[in-house]
């Protein structure tokens, strides 16, 4: 008993040093990026991709909730960010003659949730039932499923209220009317209400929201699921259900970020949310570490960032980022590099804080086994 | 636990190490990349233009020949010119409206005076909202939604709208009375695709016909369209309009050769590029009728010299995308002289002279067309041309 209070003692510390590790980096970055603004040092080009940094930031630690956490591979994630986009565009058009910009803009972020979260149930429950390959699969063919849907959703707005319908022929919109969604077109001449303060706020709720649910109980239930679902279901607890509020929760976080990021640009198409920003989205949670959230945040940003930043290659920027993205790969797993960091790691360890890495303690066996 | 918490310093540790390095890489990366890139080429002060369009991903097509096209225009104002220099910086974009934005700020850290593009829609309409807040003229060579210029002043095209086109077509259809019985093949997960049929069959409603068969696709289904044309020759429809990109019309032609269906193939501008296309068979393309702002194989002078200087320089047949941006760039030359705009003018400047003259005394004659006009909403208005294959070129009508 008194070894397994110490235990919880213990993990309570790590998992309070890994969440002021997160939240430390998160305000750090907004302090330094919002001084260097103001100061005018920052280039045009970083300063135009503030917004869409915290909007990946936030998709990659939600999935990192559903893949890392929860260890279930999504590859839809896009999908989700897509519901969340287009209906945050529509509320924030309807909303449009609220008088403050910031009371449309979490008005557009809410609904983009809740629509994300009612996608991420529906969705849910037949996926859930798989496991494994068969549910990264199906998770991939819901993501395309509802970029398709979308390409034949056309929505249009007159005095009367909102009109929706599969094709233009379906929309008699009054003289005043206007269309909002335009199936393949998208939406266009969005009024752009999202600013980095608000892209901040949002990736600190996101954190808020994820690193409690990981330390609740609901947390350790859908970790333990993950690690053994034969044992924890042995002791009572409901896999579908654990797994449900993972991904749910990680739905409605992505599509928060999907408004955001949509509401940034005065236009906005279905086919942006392909299967390739779901892979995208899935490389920084990978190469952050699966079940680190700490990494998804920065490997977030600098991936972001690291494309526009080479630019000066022209024709082998997209050489140069993959080469980088490789690089990355085998620099973090090379052993004499590890053993390099573990030495640099001892000196380190009297003065900085750990953070944890939420991941199966069968591989970090294994992975301690090789190093030792 | 002790073990499970070193290895969490260790993960950390790793993950610094990693953004470092990645840092490490770019940083020294970048420097190499700015020491190779040109120092300006002329030495003296230059008029700064940039460029935006996918040179990378499945529209790398269209942003090549513009970017070619503008390519060609610069080189040839600045060695007629030596009082007057052009710089042209092209970016990437990836057709990806994200990645335009970011390409613009980036051509705004250059310094950028005027803009040419986007190339495509989409990108197009979200880098114009940001041009019109910061006041740099923009004028796309390619980008033919009305999106794009719709409630911006200082955005301009030197393309037909696809509306334009669609009513066009439907226009000339009926006027010529070129099918008892219209079919309609397009891909409705497409902004340019489904602007053109929208207002074609809009017009065509007007005048009293009907399409008697539509045939949709996406652009992820298509390689087969035996379901397509079995349904328009079913219906018994004698021609068929096809308001699409030419990679797609290329297979349409060639499996209604195989079915021994011919009926009149009715392409727009997009159709534009077909006998360049690696591996067609210009045969089956023979009659097909398209309506183009630009024929390579004209008589026209400027146009013959153009399509020799395209053909030595980049080794193929210039499309009419390269046309445009070839008519764009001596459009900003013409402006330029008019209104006296150098190096040293301002943007912001540049852009209320440009949107003067463009509205006002603009009448621009180039490859693709001739006494261009702007009306204030950006739209140009010239004379549309419906040419028609025959032995492999085009042949005006």
């Amino acid at each position: 008993m008194n070894t397994l209070m110490k235990m919880t003692k213990s993990n309570m510390n790590q998992y309070k040093r890994s969440a002021l590790w997160s939240y430390g980096i998160t305000i750090a970055g907004f302090v330094i990026v919002s001084i260097m603004v103001s100061a005018g040092l920052i280039s045009n080009s970083l300063q135009g991709q503030l917004v869409p940094i915290c909007a990946y930031i936030s998709l990659a630690v939600s999935l990192n909730l559903v893949v890392g956490i929860s260890g279930e591979l999504s590859l839809g994630h896009a999908g989700f960010m897509a519901i969340g986009a287009f209906s945050g565009v529509i509320a924030a058009t309807l909303f449009q003659s609220l008088p403050f910009l910031w009371v449309k803009l979490v008005i557009a972020i809410l609904v983009g949730g809740l629509f994300a979260g009612v996608a991420g149930v529906i969705i849910g429950v037949p996926v859930l039932r798989l496991r494994g390959d068969y549910l990264a699969i199906v998770t991939l063919a819901f993501g395309e499923i509802i970029r398709n849907v979308l390409n034949v959703i056309y929505v249009g707005l007159d005095e009367k209220g909102l009109q929706v319908s599969t094709s233009m022929d379906g929309i008699h919109l009054s003289e005043q009317g206007s269309m909002i969604l335009n199936g393949p077109m998208g939406a266009t001449g969005v009024t752009k209400l999202s600013t980095f303060f608000a892209g901040f706020l949002l990736v600190m709720f996101t954190l808020f929201v994820v690193l409690n649910l990981i330390n609740s109980k609901h947390g350790r239930a859908i970790m333990a699921m993950r690690d053994n679902r034969i044992a924890a279901e042995s002791v009572g607890l409901s896999a579908t259900n654990f797994k449900m509020t993972a991904f749910v929760t990680g739905a409605i976080l992505a599509g928060m970020a999907g408004a955001l990021f949509a509401l940034n640009y005065s236009t906005v198409a279905p086919v942006k949310f392909n299967f390739n920003t779901s892979i995208f989205i899935l490389v920084f949670v990978v190469l952050g570490g699966i079940g680190n959230i700490t990494g998804s945040i920065i490997s977030a940003a600098v991936l972001t960032i690291l494309p526009e930043a080479l630019r000066q290659f022209s024709d082998y920027r997209m050489l140069t980022y993959a080469i980088v993205l490789i690089i990355v790969m085998l620099a973090t797993n090379n052993p004499q590099l590890k053993a390099l960091t573990a030495a640099a790691s001892k000196q380190f360890k009297a003065k900085f804080s750990r953070t944890r890495v939420y991941k199966r303690p069968q591989k970090a066996d294994e992975e301690m086994g090789g190093t030792k | 636990m002790k073990t499970v918490r070193a290895h969490g310093v260790k993960g950390m540790l790793k993950r610094a190490l990693a953004v470092v390095m990645a840092g490490t890489m770019v940083l020294s990366m970048a420097a190499c990349g700015s020491e190779a890139e040109p120092a300006a080429e002329s030495g003296s002060a230059t008029v700064k233009i940039g460029g935006i369009g996918p040179l990378t991903g499945s529209a790398a097509v269209y942003g090549n020949a513009v970017y070619h096209g503008a390519q060609i225009a610069v080189d040839e104002i600045n060695a007629k010119d030596p009082n007057f220099q052009f710089e042209l910086n092209f970016q990437d974009d990836e057709n990806d409206a994200e990645k335009a934005v970011n390409a613009y700020q980036k051509l705004k850290d250059w310094g950028v005076q005027l803009l040419l593009g986007t190339v495509t829609t989409t990108p197009c309409v979200a880098v114009s909202a940001e041009t019109f807040a910061d006041r740099v003229f923009e004028l796309t060579p390619s980008a033919s939604s009305t999106d794009v210029t719709k409630g911006k002043d200082n955005v301009f095209q030197l393309c037909f709208t696809d509306p334009n086109q669609g009513t066009t077509a439907a226009k000339y259809l009926v006027d010529n009375n070129l099918g008892e019985k219209i079919a309609v093949i397009y891909n409705n997960a497409d902004a340019y695709s489904t602007g053109i049929y929208n207002a074609f069959t809009a017009e065509l409603k007007k005048s009293g016909k009907d399409v008697v068969y539509t045939g949709t696709f996406s652009s992820d289904d298509n390689a087969d369209f035996s379901v397509q044309l079995t349904g328009a020759q079913s219906a018994g429809a004698d021609l068929v309009f096809m308001p699409i990109y030419y990679t797609p019309a290329s297979m349409i032609l060639a499996q209604a050769s195989k079915m021994n269906y011919a009926p009149t193939f009715f392409g727009v501008d997009g159709m534009d590029g077909i006998l360049a296309m690696e591996g067609f068979n210009k045969d089956l393309a023979e009659n097909l009728m398209l309506m183009t702002p630009f024929n390579p194989w004209s008589k026209d002078e400027k146009v013959a010299a153009f399509v020799k200087t395209y053909e030595e320089k980049y080794g193929e047949t210039p499309n009419q995308f390269a046309a445009d941006a070839y008519d764009v760039v001596y459009a900003f030359y013409a402006a330029c002289q008019a209104k006296g705009v150098t190096a040293e003018t301002p943007a912001s400047d540049a852009c209320e002279a440009f949107v003067e003259y463009f509205t006002t005394e603009a009448k621009f004659d180039g490859l693709t067309g001739k006494g261009m006009t702007w009306g204030t909403n950006g739209e140009v208005s010239k004379d549309p041309v419906v040419c028609v294959i025959q032995g492999g070129i085009y042949v005006d009508r």
